[in-house]
């Protein structure tokens, strides 16, 4: 698939930065905004998704590699389920550092939030391990249509 | 301050089902697959109207962006 016009890739040159950096915002405020993993995942992936259309699917392999993508889908998904076995002495998927005083362990306010990011103990951790295995698989479906569609459209040819 | 909301509500809704039947009616391939990313972006905010953040997040990424690249791809793929 041939990249597209030159205000294209202008545009998305100034804009898909702030859209990673959007989604990464997202899934790091998982535990207190509207949003979590799964949402910012999607968005991260819909800026793979804008690179793909606007620079074609041949010159973005340089900066988009399926192997290193289906690499983070894996590392995400063993992250989500060691922090569910790491609470097991008492049960599964057990909350075991909140209110703990450390690693996100202040103890959460009842009422309105006031935004302090060091609550929610196990939460936001898990919300980093989906957010890294939902970016990272959206990619990959992205990068595997793309490359079906040229396969499809050289073979129709020959 | 309701009536407002609801004036948004309808004419969203208007412009929803608007949007879908443009999708039907386009000869053309790329104007659809543009009205029906219009259409799915505007259940995005009828989503937000009716107080699902989360909901309306998770459809404007995955209904307005990547169904739209898929789309695309397999267009192209056509030609």
């Amino acid at each position: 698939m041939k990249e597209m016009s030159r205000i294209v890739k202008t545009v998305t040159n100034f804009v898909y930065g702030f859209i990673i950096i959007f989604g990464f915002y997202i899934i790091a405020h998982g535990h207190l905004t509207p949003g979590g993993g799964f949402q910012g995942g999607a968005v991260v992936g819909s800026a793979f998704a804008l690179l793909l259309v606007s620079y074609g699917s041949l010159n973005s392999q340089k900066f988009l590699k399926k192997d290193i993508l289906s690499l983070f889908e894996g590392f995400g998904l063993i992250l989500f389920i060691v922090l569910g076995f790491s609470g097991l002495g008492i049960t599964f998927f057990y909350n075991f550092l909140a209110n703990s005083g450390g690693w996100f362990g202040n103890a959460a306010v009842i009422g309105v939030n006031p935004g302090n990011m060091n609550t929610g103990g196990v939460i936001p951790l898990m919300n980093i391990a989906v957010g890294l295995e939902v970016l990272s698989a959206f990619g990959v479906i992205v990068l595997t249509m793309a490359s079906a569609a040229e396969f499809t459209k050289k073979k129709e040819k020959s | 301050m309701s009536s407002f909301v609801e004036i948004i509500h309808i004419s969203t809704l208007i412009m929803i089902i608007i949007a879908s039947f443009l999708a039907v009616v386009f000869k053309k391939l790329l104007p659809s697959v543009i009205a029906l990313t219009v259409a799915s972006l505007l259940l995005s905010l009828e989503f937000y109207i009716l107080h699902a953040p989360d909901v309306a997040i998770a459809e404007a990424g995955i209904g307005a962006g990547l169904t739209m690249a898929i789309f695309i791809f397999a267009i192209r793929g056509t030609r």
